[in-house]
């Protein structure tokens, strides 16, 4: 039993972890500010018109290219790559067809840079995407962009690969 | 199972065994050139005490490089007040300042702090003051005396009791901190599992602006330190950041993406009364006032790269200030509004650079490779900033001509983002 106890800790831990609100500190809701958009909750709602005649949801189809959402960028760069096109015009094309689909584009940048330049780079980043799916078809208010800037590194690495990965756009729909 | 209480317990001290509130130890690596030779001679009755007094003065004048503190072993009987010191003992061992004093017990538990600031050469007193304290205070009584001290020999004003506030994260836990100058006192102003960026001081110290990501976006925040009260002034579609206060502590100048790229807007301390104030097709972003409200310094890439540029916020007219290389960020005032302190990117590496706003010229403060998110001490003699370690954040001082340098070390967490905050109302 003893040799159990590290593991059991752990996921004490972990479930102490997940337990913990997000944040400590109480909000005031009534100070928030009059015309602030209200932030726009993960809805329960599944996107309209989202299952095809094989009852496979595309979004997650691994053989379709919905399922693909990373758009990589190079150094310093908020261009869209000739290789992201075909991604960016079938989730434009999505978005086209199921007027309720609603998604978010989160923009990430690698640690090279300042805190807050970094993020306004992320917004960069996510509005070009953004901006080539209302040419294709999608509507503006289908599409919220928003950065993480460098705070948010999917590889915690310092090196080439692992930037290169953290120069990213990700593409996550409501509900997702 | 989950609820046991010794294992419960037993989590609960993993928790607060966490390195998140873990001590800043300083190290100091660099020293100025002039340091002022000064004796701090133990106080009478300290030892009755836990915490001392003359150890944290003398190690926060050494901790602002400007002074060497001379050994005080082996006189006897040590002076605890004026009629006692002998000059010359102190005059022989190379001491130009003196400083003596003594803790006297009052009824209740409160004790009297007394001490002088002697002039060894010219053998008057340059300063003396009593406080009445509870020993619980000696810190902070300490930080009070050495502010005395430093602008009795310096001419400038002492920062040792000033707070500054920083991003630790330890795993997946970001928290907001806020400690004493000198690393002391640690405490938790809010926790997330998500990241927190960007923390501000108001003026007066009592509110500090932030972004937090719990939201799943970057959402800007306002909270009482006092209460911990807070409330979101800024969650507009989109992006939502880089708070700075206006020197009144009545606007808050952000940049939101709401209306497409990231710009800068102005708005009440409450979020109310939003106002755009540029319009440009990239990035504007991280503006700072001017210690006269009267303009924003802030972050441009309207020129190809990213550059500092100044607004007039009477004029609405935009000049920029950084022409030297092809990256700076992160400009925030001197106090004096005479210079600016800013981040420059070259080679990849990113340094602490200070301009003169007048003559242009630049000085380049550090040699990391990871140096960023300065902010002046409200003396505007230090520069606290952050560092990087290993990969590791951790906090870094430099002295605004470059010569005395810092480390703040917190044992296995990540610090970043410092804010260093306001002189307190009261001194």
């Amino acid at each position: 039993m003893p040799k159990f106890l590290p593991a059991l800790l752990a996921s004490l831990l972990l479930a102490a972890c997940q337990s913990t609100p997000t944040t400590t500190a109480p909000v005031d809701e009534r100070s928030t500010a009059p015309g602030t958009t209200a932030v726009p909750a993960a809805s329960s709602s599944t996107p309209a018109a989202s299952v095809t005649s094989l009852g496979i949801n595309p979004l997650k189809d691994p053989n379709n290219i919905l399922s693909k959402r990373n758009v990589y960028f190079d150094f310093d760069s908020f261009i869209v790559k000739e290789e992201y096109k075909a991604l960016v015009t079938a989730h434009a094309k999505y978005l086209a067809g199921n007027k309720g689909a609603k998604m978010t584009i989160q923009g990430n940048a690698d640690e090279r840079g300042t805190h807050e330049y970094n993020l306004a780079l992320g917004q960069k980043r996510a509005d070009a995407v953004k901006k080539m799916m209302i040419l294709l078809g999608a509507t503006e208010a289908q599409v919220e962009t928003v950065s993480f800037g460098k705070e948010k590194p999917r590889n915690p690495g310092h090196d080439e690969s692992a930037w290169a990965e953290n120069r990213r756009d990700d593409v996550v729909y409501q509900g997702e | 199972m989950c609820c046991h209480p010794r294992v419960l317990l037993l989590v609960l001290m993993l928790f607060l065994a966490r390195p998140g509130l873990a001590q800043l130890t300083i190290e100091i690596i660099g020293g100025g050139a002039n340091q002022i030779p000064i004796a701090i001679v133990p106080f009478g009755n300290e030892l009755s005490y836990p915490l001392g007094i003359s150890g944290v003065v003398g190690a926060d004048l050494q901790r602002s490089g400007l002074f060497r503190l001379v050994d005080s072993t082996g006189i006897s009987p040590r002076p605890t007040d004026a009629p006692e010191v002998r000059y010359p003992d102190w005059s022989t061992r190379g001491a130009e300042a003196l400083l003596i004093g003594q803790i006297l017990p009052l009824a209740g538990g409160e004790v009297e702090v007394r001490f002088r600031l002697l002039d060894v050469i010219k053998q008057t007193q340059l300063a003396g003051y009593s406080f009445v304290v509870s020993p619980k205070q000696f810190r902070a009584t300490a930080h009070k005396i050495a502010d005395v001290v430093y602008e009795a020999l310096t001419g400038d004003r002492g920062v040792f009791s000033t707070k500054i506030a920083y991003i630790t994260k330890a795993g997946r836990r970001f928290e907001l901190q806020v400690a004493d100058a000198d690393g002391y006192n640690a405490e938790t102003v809010v926790t997330s599992n998500e990241p927190l960026m960007s923390p501000a001081w108001s003026p007066e110290g009592q509110q500090i602006a932030y972004v937090s990501f719990e939201n799943r976006k970057p959402v800007v925040y306002v909270q009482h330190l006092a209460t911990g009260k807070r409330s979101m002034v800024a969650s507009f579609r989109g992006s939502n950041s880089a708070p700075a206060w206006s020197p009144d502590g009545q606007k808050l100048a952000v940049t939101l993406s709401k209306d497409g790229g990231s710009q800068l807007f102005l708005m009440n301390a409450d979020g109310s009364n939003i106002e755009r104030l540029l319009s440009s097709g990239g990035i504007d972003t991280e503006a700072y006032f001017s210690p006269d409200g009267e303009s924003l310094v802030f972050t441009s890439d309207r020129g190809g790269s990213p550059q500092i540029y100044r607004l007039s916020l009477a004029t609405r007219l935009v000049e920029r200030v950084t022409f030297e290389g092809s990256y700076n960020t992160s400009a925030r005032y001197a106090p004096d509004g005479k210079s600016i302190v800013f981040v420059r990117r070259e080679g990849g590496r990113l340094s602490i650079a200070v301009q003169d706003l007048a003559s242009r010229q630049v000085q380049v403060l550090t040699s990391g490779h990871a140096d960023e998110y300065p902010s002046f001490a409200p003396n505007g003699k230090m520069v606290l900033y952050e560092a990087d370690s290993g990969g590791r954040g951790i906090l870094a001082a430099v002295s605004s001509d470059g010569r005395v340098k810092q480390r703040l070390v917190a044992a296995g967490s990540d610090v970043r983002q410092p804010a260093w905050g306001p002189l307190p109302k009261n001194p």
